[in-house]
């Protein structure tokens, strides 16, 4: 292959034919990271660099005071800010696991188990693929409403376990798995929960920890849950406890505050990401639509 | 007893009642929080309801005055739609695909750490983001563009970037770029650096010569499925998107409806003038815009027959 002087991808060694692809890779790469370089540097502030002009960028003399305020302020309604803390690592704990099992059910039976409305259920997930949540706020609210669940601890949880995206993933990685190897379980004897819990379950790792990743991002972020659907302060979220001191306080201390918020809100997400990154991008190889 | 259960294994009854089994969690949630809500959007669009009264049934009377008589619409937030859409979707996909397809030329090890700062801040999506933002764009003197362009003087007045209906638009286009480097990115990542490495030898061995055509003849053809994923995904995420400008500026509506959208415009008539038949009304046309886009991005990407 000596002639051969094309393109390597995913090269083994570096060359000096990569450097223009760092040229152009590296500035974007600071350009995206700048915000999130500064919120870590911002929460750590001291009052007076906080208040100092001009503003500098990085911090001299980092502290913990803003995480300190941040956890002895109470909300106005006098709700302690671990309790929204503690509703939403709990709620994310419980939306994650379920959302795993719900769809990892579901994508098997889509990928290996024949039943008449397969079909029709396929084409509709994937049309829903491109569903925009926003556009139904409204008859959500009320179908969420007539349920009852409307200031319920549920209402974080159930609305959310169907995502078109993490079953349209799921089920393409199952889709790679050999049918003989199902098939040959089951002339063993063994019952289809089996072959879900022993065989499929195992072999899908990579897939389930990426929906995992989609399901605990759209759930820890989520504001509009608390805001439409809870009026009970201490059913809200730490997500949304952090838009109001956002939206309340244009004050420098504030800031101080709203960084250290915003980095405890970031740093779970990308501590899972880097995790569970390898798993991934395994998935994403199965992602494509034909 | 025993023989009752092998019976009713070898069934293709007891095989249909497992595979609906399997999916029946999955499918009540998938019917009740998106299915019935479409519809029931639908419906509720030909309405009059403002969740005191019940509704009553107006035909297509919110679509006419939606047409004809609601000039904010008309000629602020369809027009802005179409212009964060258009700019936000393309470019934002592109970009994706022109990043992934970069750091496929460069070795793991400093690919894995680029490709997490660039998919970093879809991560932080939603508040924690706006936060930052408007800490950077804060109006007074404080916020970080404004010192440093007074540093330079460049201007002489702190601007209100966030409530000036100028530069908001702007701001939203930015803010949702940065952070649209999400699984479409990832997917496209994982599809450039799957292609079999032998397509490209052979390529080159018939005559292909640069880069460019590498990219249009190989790499974009042979990852079709990945990319149209990432166009559906682009899609989503720049409609999701559509809070940002409230998110931003703190009001809704924005300043002189700079930065209204029509997901923004659904919240102001459901949520602030609980005119749900109306809001519903707009919900079904973004559903129409979003559908059409998606037909349009099958076209470009989907397999033929």
């Amino acid at each position: 292959m000596a002639s051969f002087r094309g393109t390597e991808i995913n090269p083994k060694h570096f060359h000096k034919s990569q450097i223009k692809f760092y040229l152009i890779i590296i500035p974007m790469a600071v350009f995206m990271a700048l915000p999130i370089v500064y919120i870590f540097n911002h929460a750590f502030k001291p009052l007076s660099e906080l208040f100092e002009w001009p503003p500098k960028f990085f911090v001299k003399n980092p502290t913990f005071q803003n995480f300190k305020d941040l956890f002895s302020v109470t909300s106005t309604t006098g709700i302690p800010i671990s309790r929204y803390l503690f509703n939403s690592i709990i709620i994310s704990l419980i939306v994650v696991l379920t959302s795993v099992v719900v769809s990892s059910m579901a994508g098997f039976a889509l990928s290996k188990l024949s039943f008449k409305m397969k079909k029709p259920l396929m084409v509709a997930n994937n049309i829903a693929l491109m569903f925009v949540s926003a556009s139904v706020v409204i008859p959500r609210y009320l179908i969420i409403e007539k349920l009852g669940l409307i200031d319920t601890f549920w209402v974080h949880i159930i609305p959310g376990l169907a995502i078109p995206v993490g079953l349209f993933l799921i089920k393409q990685f199952i889709d790679q798995i050999p049918n003989e190897l199902i098939e040959a379980a089951k002339i063993d004897g063994a019952s289809t929960f089996r072959i879900y819990w022993n065989i499929i379950i195992p072999l899908i790792m990579p897939a389930i920890s990426t929906i995992a990743i989609v399901s605990f991002q759209s759930v820890w972020n989520n504001t509009e849950v608390s805001t439409n659907y809870i009026n009970r302060e201490s059913l809200k979220t730490f997500a949304f406890y952090m838009q109001t001191l956002t939206t309340q306080s244009n004050a420098v201390a504030g800031q101080g505050m709203a960084a250290a918020a915003s980095l405890i809100m970031f740093i779970p997400n990308l501590v899972i990401f880097i995790i569970l990154q390898k798993n991934v991008m395994n998935t994403m190889a199965h992602s494509g639509i034909k | 007893m025993k023989k009752l259960v092998a019976k009713f294994k070898n069934n293709r009854f007891a095989e249909e009642v497992t595979g609906e089994l399997f999916i029946f969690p999955y499918l009540l949630a998938f019917l009740v929080f998106i299915t019935v809500p479409v519809l029931a959007g639908m419906l509720l669009s030909t309405t009059y309801f403002n969740l005191l009264e019940s509704p009553s049934f107006i035909g297509f009377g919110n679509y006419i005055s939606l047409l004809t008589s609601d000039d904010i619409f008309m000629q602020q937030v369809i027009p802005n739609t179409i212009k964060f859409a258009v700019i936000v979707g393309p470019i934002g996909y592109m970009l994706g695909f022109l990043l992934a397809w970069l750091l496929a030329q460069v070795q793991s090890k400093p690919r894995t750490i680029l490709a997490l700062i660039i998919y970093s801040p879809s991560m932080t999506a939603g508040v924690a983001m706006s936060v930052m933002w408007k800490i950077i764009f804060s109006g007074d003197e404080a916020g970080y563009l404004n010192a440093i362009l007074l540093n330079l003087d460049i201007i002489e007045q702190p601007i209100q970037w966030l409530t000036n209906p100028d530069y908001l638009m702007t701001i939203m286009i930015i803010v949702t770029l940065w952070s649209s480097m999400g699984i479409g990115f990832l997917a496209m990542l994982a599809g450039v650096l799957n292609i079999n490495q032998e397509l490209y030898e052979a390529a080159y061995i018939d005559g292909m010569k640069n880069k460019w055509q590498e990219m249009f003849y190989i790499t974009i053809p042979s990852m079709k499925p990945q990319m149209l994923f990432g166009s559906i995904m682009a899609l989503i995420n720049t409609f999701n998107a559509g809070s940002i400008g409230v998110q931003l500026s703190g009001q809704n509506p924005t300043p002189q409806n700079a930065g209204q959208l029509i997901v923004t415009h659904i919240d102001d008539y459901g949520f602030i003038r609980y005119d749900m038949g109306y809001a519903a009304a707009i919900s079904v046309i973004l559903l129409l815009m979003v559908y059409l886009f998606s037909k349009a991005a099958h076209r470009l990407f989907g397999e033929r027959e």
